[in-house]
């Protein structure tokens, strides 16, 4: 990583106390605030420090596997009238761009002296990364999941067990990822002196939200050059799934200045967000305070937390980041629902035209991609280009899908 | 002088502490939860402290967190808040709101102050906003004639503490232990020194909560504190009990249990 990729980008940075306008900010027991200033504290030393830089630089090299490859996704292209480019986070270690956040925050537990990270995950996925990074810096790691999403999910129970982690499985409220994120919140705030708390996405309060986009950014900061290398120019969009939304952060966050360049993060829509039965919390939702942080959240008439829907654990969750809520007010970034049809289409799309299976997550992104490159030819005259961030890779998906399609043989 | 601020007067000339007793609202149900607190008076609790249910309460342990389901899948709204604390304080008992900030948010900030004061409650305790992301709060409290108890924890920095109390009317909120809500076997060893922080910047009454469930451990927190807040341990004889009159029984038992033990103050 070059000196200056972790550089701020003008025009997206939180006020001092971590308000993206009217969105962010730190809506937390008071007991979380000496924590919150040393992490914040932490941070800003870390990142303006050469030696930091050099060592996540080298893990995110070494270890992860980035910078990932921008493909160009001939095939897929053709089906869609687009020149498409998709950025294989993927392929990373671990399986997603998940890798790259908690690699950042083990390192910035180590440099405070913290010997413990806890986690919440909902389908497993930041689990498993958390999981990865505390064997890699030899951390006690206990892993918060909702008992409806460890018997989901058992597979990536196994897995968080096997890489030393402690699975507690959480059995208040809906027993899914938001009570997940509160068991989470209720142990940080019992073990702060040497627990660090390894949220799973640029949502709760500062300075998690932009100290995560921080730590994926570079997801962007790659394709934007990626890009300018293979066609010579800047791609007409970005687009990305949205759930907390760490991956479209890190792929939007480069682009921000670039006001020709079109930013498009696509909620999971469910059954549709007509129906009570979707995450879409910008685009179904309404502003409120959840986990920390003003945002975007789908709540009832009396501010109660109202369940969310996807086919995709990953984007099963009723709030989002609150820099995608003030990208959503300013205009910079477009946000369309995706339901769960049109993201299965586009799965089975990928994987017939280029032999790459994606994250039902990801899928989202292709769906909405697809939905997009007509209107944008037509728009612009011409073929545009569009990097999607194929976030992360399919595996997990698996049973989910072959149920889905109903292809799998009778007895599994 | 707000109600709060009578109560914790009057107690303090008597040389004993203030009990307040919390239960979430509508749990079992909004008839229930009034009798409860009703029973929860008669035995000698001074202030009760009406919690709003919320969805996604993240200082609460597992008893509150039980009770506050039950009520919400029970169907209590916000407005059933607002006819229970009115219902209470009818009876001369000071009514204080703790409640998590979204619902207040929903609700419309300044609204919801109007409309708590109407309802005859003195204010909120509010766990999950600190001053710094109050600014609404502090306007339509001030508009209303509301207090306003903001949480001091032993992470709290001596600038903290002073910016928290600064902003707090009423009395403040001392957390006892770094954690959540719920009855612990022994007392904390950080709330004395907690309290003597706050008492160095401030004439405000001073209740310490979080691990108060005993008369034993009412007299030990009254020993240093304005104010002894108890909520677990309160609900729990709710939860467990196999019939409401039962419940209602043990929580009369432990309500006077507490009270005794408030008036007689381990020095």
């Amino acid at each position: 990583m070059s000196a200056d990729a972790l550089a701020p980008v003008a025009g997206s940075q939180p006020d001092s106390a971590g308000h993206f306008g009217r969105f962010g900010g730190r809506f937390v027991p008071e007991a979380l605030v000496a924590a919150l200033d040393e992490l914040d504290g932490a941070w800003r030393t870390a990142i303006a420090d050469e030696s930091f830089r050099a060592e996540f630089g080298a893990l995110l090299r070494d270890y992860a596997g980035t910078p990932s490859l921008l493909y160009e996704a001939r095939r897929f292209s053709a089906k869609l009238g687009a020149r498409v480019l998709l950025k294989r986070e993927d392929l990373n270690h671990t399986g997603a761009h998940k890798v790259r956040n908690v690699l950042g925050q083990a390192l910035l537990t180590k440099r405070m002296g913290k010997t413990r990270v806890i986690a919440e995950t909902g389908a497993g996925q930041h689990g498993v990364a958390t999981a990865t990074a505390a064997a890699l810096f030899d951390l006690e790691c206990v892993v918060y999941m909702g008992e409806v999403d460890t018997e989901r999910q058992a597979l990536n129970v196994a897995r968080m067990r096997m890489l030393g982690a402690t699975v507690v499985p959480v059995t208040t409220g809906s027993r899914t990822l938001k009570d997940a994120m509160n068991e989470a919140m209720r142990d940080w705030v019992a073990n702060v002196d040497e627990t660090h708390y390894l949220i799973g996405t640029a949502a709760g309060p500062h300075p998690f939200p932009a100290m995560v986009r921080d730590f994926v950014r570079g997801i962007g900061d790659e394709a934007r050059q990626q890009c300018l290398d293979l066609t010579g120019a800047l791609p007409d969009a970005v687009t990305a799934c949205v759930g907390g939304g760490s991956n479209a952060l890190g792929i939007f966050h480069a682009f921000v200045p670039d006001e020709d360049v079109r930013l498009y993060g696509f909620e999971a829509g469910g059954e549709g967000v007509t129906t009570s039965r979707h995450a879409a919390s910008i685009t179904g939702g309404s502003a409120g305070v959840l986990h920390g942080a003003r945002t975007y959240v789908l709540q009832d008439a009396d501010g109660q937390t109202l369940e969310s829907h996807s086919i995709s654990a990953g984007l099963d969750y009723p709030g989002v980041g609150p820099e995608h809520a003030w990208l959503h007010d300013t205009g910079r970034a477009s946000y369309l629902p995706v339901t769960d049809a049109e993201a299965m289409a586009a799965f089975e799309l990928l994987c017939r035209t280029e032999g790459i299976i994606p994250a039902i997550e990801s899928a989202h992104a292709l769906a909405g991609t697809v939905t997009l490159a007509p209107k944008l030819a037509a728009e612009l005259g011409r073929e545009p280009t569009i990097v999607v961030n194929l976030s992360g890779r399919g595996d997990k998906d698996v049973h989910t899908a072959g149920d889905y399609f109903g292809i799998l043989d009778k007895e599994h | 002088m707000s109600r709060i601020g009578v109560a914790f007067d009057k107690a303090r000339a008597d040389g004993r502490a203030v009990l307040v007793g919390c239960m979430p609202a509508g749990f079992p149900t909004v008839k229930g939860s009034i009798a409860a607190m009703t029973a929860m008076v008669e035995a000698g609790v001074d202030v009760i402290e009406v919690e709003i249910p919320y969805s996604d309460p993240v200082m609460d342990g597992p008893v509150i967190q039980k009770a506050s389901d039950i009520a919400l899948a029970g169907g209590v709204r916000t407005a059933d808040t607002l006819r229970i604390i009115e219902a209470v304080a009818a009876t001369g008992t000071p009514v204080v709101t703790m409640t998590y900030w979204n619902p207040i948010e929903r609700y419309g900030v300044d609204v919801f102050a109007r409309d708590l004061a109407a309802a005859g409650g003195t204010g909120l305790i509010t766990p999950d906003l600190i001053p710094d992301e109050a600014a609404e709060w502090l306007a339509a409290s001030d508009a209303h004639g509301l207090d306003r108890t903001f949480l001091v924890s032993p992470s709290s920095t001596d600038a903290r503490v002073a910016m928290t109390v600064d902003n707090c009317r009423g009395f403040v909120y001392a957390t006892a232990v770094m954690g959540v809500t719920g009855a612990r076997a022994r007392t904390s060893d950080a709330a004395p020194t907690l309290v003597s922080r706050v008492r160095a910047v401030t004439d405000l009454p001073v209740g310490v909560g979080l691990g108060v469930g005993t008369g034993a451990q009412a007299s030990t927190v009254a020993g240093y504190a304005d104010g002894v807040i108890v909520g677990s341990a309160l609900v729990r004889c709710v939860l467990d009990a196999p019939s409401e009159a039962e419940g209602l029984a043990a929580l009369r038992t432990l309500s006077a249990e507490l009270a005794e033990g408030v008036r007689n103050p381990a020095r």
